[in-house]
């Protein structure tokens, strides 16, 4: 299972990353798109949404099922990636890359506490 | 505790993600349900269905007994090999199960049934036999393992597989088996199959299964599992019982009303409450036409004609597009556009008369 060692995680299988401009990225893990099979839709918040931590934002649904994916911080909803609806599959054969939007978080130190790689490898061990 | 059919660990060695289904650990898929679905529409691709149960009823008087117990009637079969598809019922015409039947000497028939209703069905004959038919045997066939291998190319990787096989099985008509001698022994091989493609379900004894698995496996037969079982069967508009059916349901309102035969003069279990039914419900495909998820089973269905419910429904790989079979009111036609709700939302489908899929070619538009 690919987890990555610069990202962060929480314990609904989401991983952030932190930009240099004080945004933060998020997609699903490489354990949650693995669990849920091929993927064949995707639902993304509008920009401008405020998002309240684990907040159902998101929906994922494959060939066996529709998931949600929870809002991991609080903040407001900056950039979606519109690639990825159009090609579910990019969360399959790439879920670091194809990432669902973009949050400009409501508290600056909002990723201080989150999982690391090892902690979620545990999680998911 | 979960029961094991003969290949389980063949299919956790290949690192398939297994899932329950109807007591059985089965595996759901081996990597990409898409990709299997793919093997068995161009090429071909095997399950293991050994959690079916298959349920021999021996003696004489067997064909009577099932001209009584099942729906559809066993007077057609004629040609020993030769198979028929019914519903077996409850006396208010709910559906007990769905089956196959195959005819195999005057004094012996086999019937394949769901695992998760497999008890229930032998309790269930058992019952009716001993009123109708003590003289008769009913063996629940534990010792037997079951393969479906389906596809354009299945019925010629599993002779190259399965040596010897070809010479009992090349003539073998759809709905027809045959026993064929092969490097396992004799095994039986008929010319079903639950995909929409041509290809063989063969049943063979359970310690043979593995050795009959790696030899197709040699020969290019892909694994695939429940995932892509499910979405070739709703692509070939096959109903799944449990799902789309089930005993609070009538043959009619499942889109099954052929294969129950109200014309000859028999009687059979559940006929009475048929004749009366009112024939209200139809059931059809449904193609989503709007983006904005996917059609799945207990989503609701308006219509100019009241509201209906969708039955199964997925994606559909071959379409590339979201399908679903619903029960819905009996003037709704193939063309009518309907209205789906899908968390809440109303989105557009078109209605359509299955099967969406047959033999690698769409049917539908």
């Amino acid at each position: 299972m690919n987890v990555p060692a610069q990202l962060k995680y929480v314990d609904t299988h989401e991983w952030l990353r932190a930009e240099a401009d004080g945004t933060i990225t998020v997609g699903i893990t490489d354990h949650a798109q693995e669990a849920l099979g091929d993927l064949v839709f995707v639902e993304l918040p509008a920009v401008g949404r405020k998002l309240a931590v684990g907040e159902a934002c998101a929906i994922v649904e494959s060939v066996k099922a529709a998931s949600d994916v929870y809002a991991p911080i609080a903040g407001e909803v900056v950039a979606v990636n519109e690639a990825v609806p159009a090609a579910p599959e990019s969360l399959n054969t790439k879920p670091y890359e194809a990432w669902l939007f973009r949050v400009r978080p409501a508290d600056p130190k909002a990723l201080d506490g989150l999982l690391d790689a090892a902690a979620y490898e545990k999680l998911i061990g | 505790m979960q029961k094991r059919t003969p290949l389980n660990e063949v299919h956790r060695a290949a690192g398939a993600r297994m899932v329950d289904f109807g007591g059985y650990d089965m595996p759901v898929h081996y990597g990409s349900q898409i990709d299997e679905h793919h093997a068995v529409r161009r090429d071909a691709g095997m399950f293991d269905v050994s959690h079916m149960r298959v349920v021999d009823i021996a003696g004489r008087g067997a064909r009577d007994f099932l001209r009584f117990a099942l729906a559809n009637n066993v007077d057609k079969l004629t040609v020993p090999g030769k198979a028929l598809y019914s519903c077996l019922l409850r006396d208010d015409g709910g559906v007990l199960d769905d089956l196959l039947v195959y005819f195999l000497r005057e004094d012996l028939f086999r019937l394949v049934v769901n695992a998760g209703t497999a008890d229930k069905d032998v309790a269930w004959l058992r019952a009716l036999a001993v009123t109708r038919a003590p003289q008769l045997t009913l063996t629940a066939r534990d010792d037997l393992a079951m393969i479906a291998v389906q596809g354009p190319q299945a019925r010629a990787k599993l002779w190259q597989a399965l040596p010897g096989t070809e010479a009992a099985s090349a003539a073998l008509k759809p709905f027809n088996g045959v026993d064929a001698d092969s490097p396992l022994g004799t095994i039986f091989i008929a010319r079903t199959g639950y995909t929409g493609e041509d290809g063989f379900e063969i049943v063979l004894p359970a310690e043979k299964a593995v050795a009959a698995w790696e030899a197709l496996r040699a020969a290019g037969v892909r694994p695939a599992g429940l995932g892509a079982r499910d979405t070739l069967r709703l692509e070939a508009g096959l109903d799944l019982y449990g799902q789309d059916m089930d005993e609070t349901v009538s043959p009619f309102a499942a889109g099954l009303g052929w294969t129950v035969d109200l014309a000859s003069p028999r009687d059979f279990v559940g006929k009475a409450a048929l004749v009366e039914d009112p024939r209200a419900v139809g059931f059809v495909g449904l193609i989503l036409t709007d983006t904005g998820g996917v059609l799945r089973a207990h989503q609701k269905v308006v219509t100019a004609h009241g509201e209906g419910e969708t039955t199964s429904g997925s994606f559909s790989p071959t379409l590339g597009k979201s399908i679903a079979l619903a029960r819905v009111p009996a003037e709704v036609a193939a063309g009518d556009t309907v209205t789906v709700l899908i968390r809440d939302k109303p989105l557009a489908a078109r209605v359509v008369k299955p099967p969406f899929v047959r033999h690698g070619k769409v049917l539908v538009t």
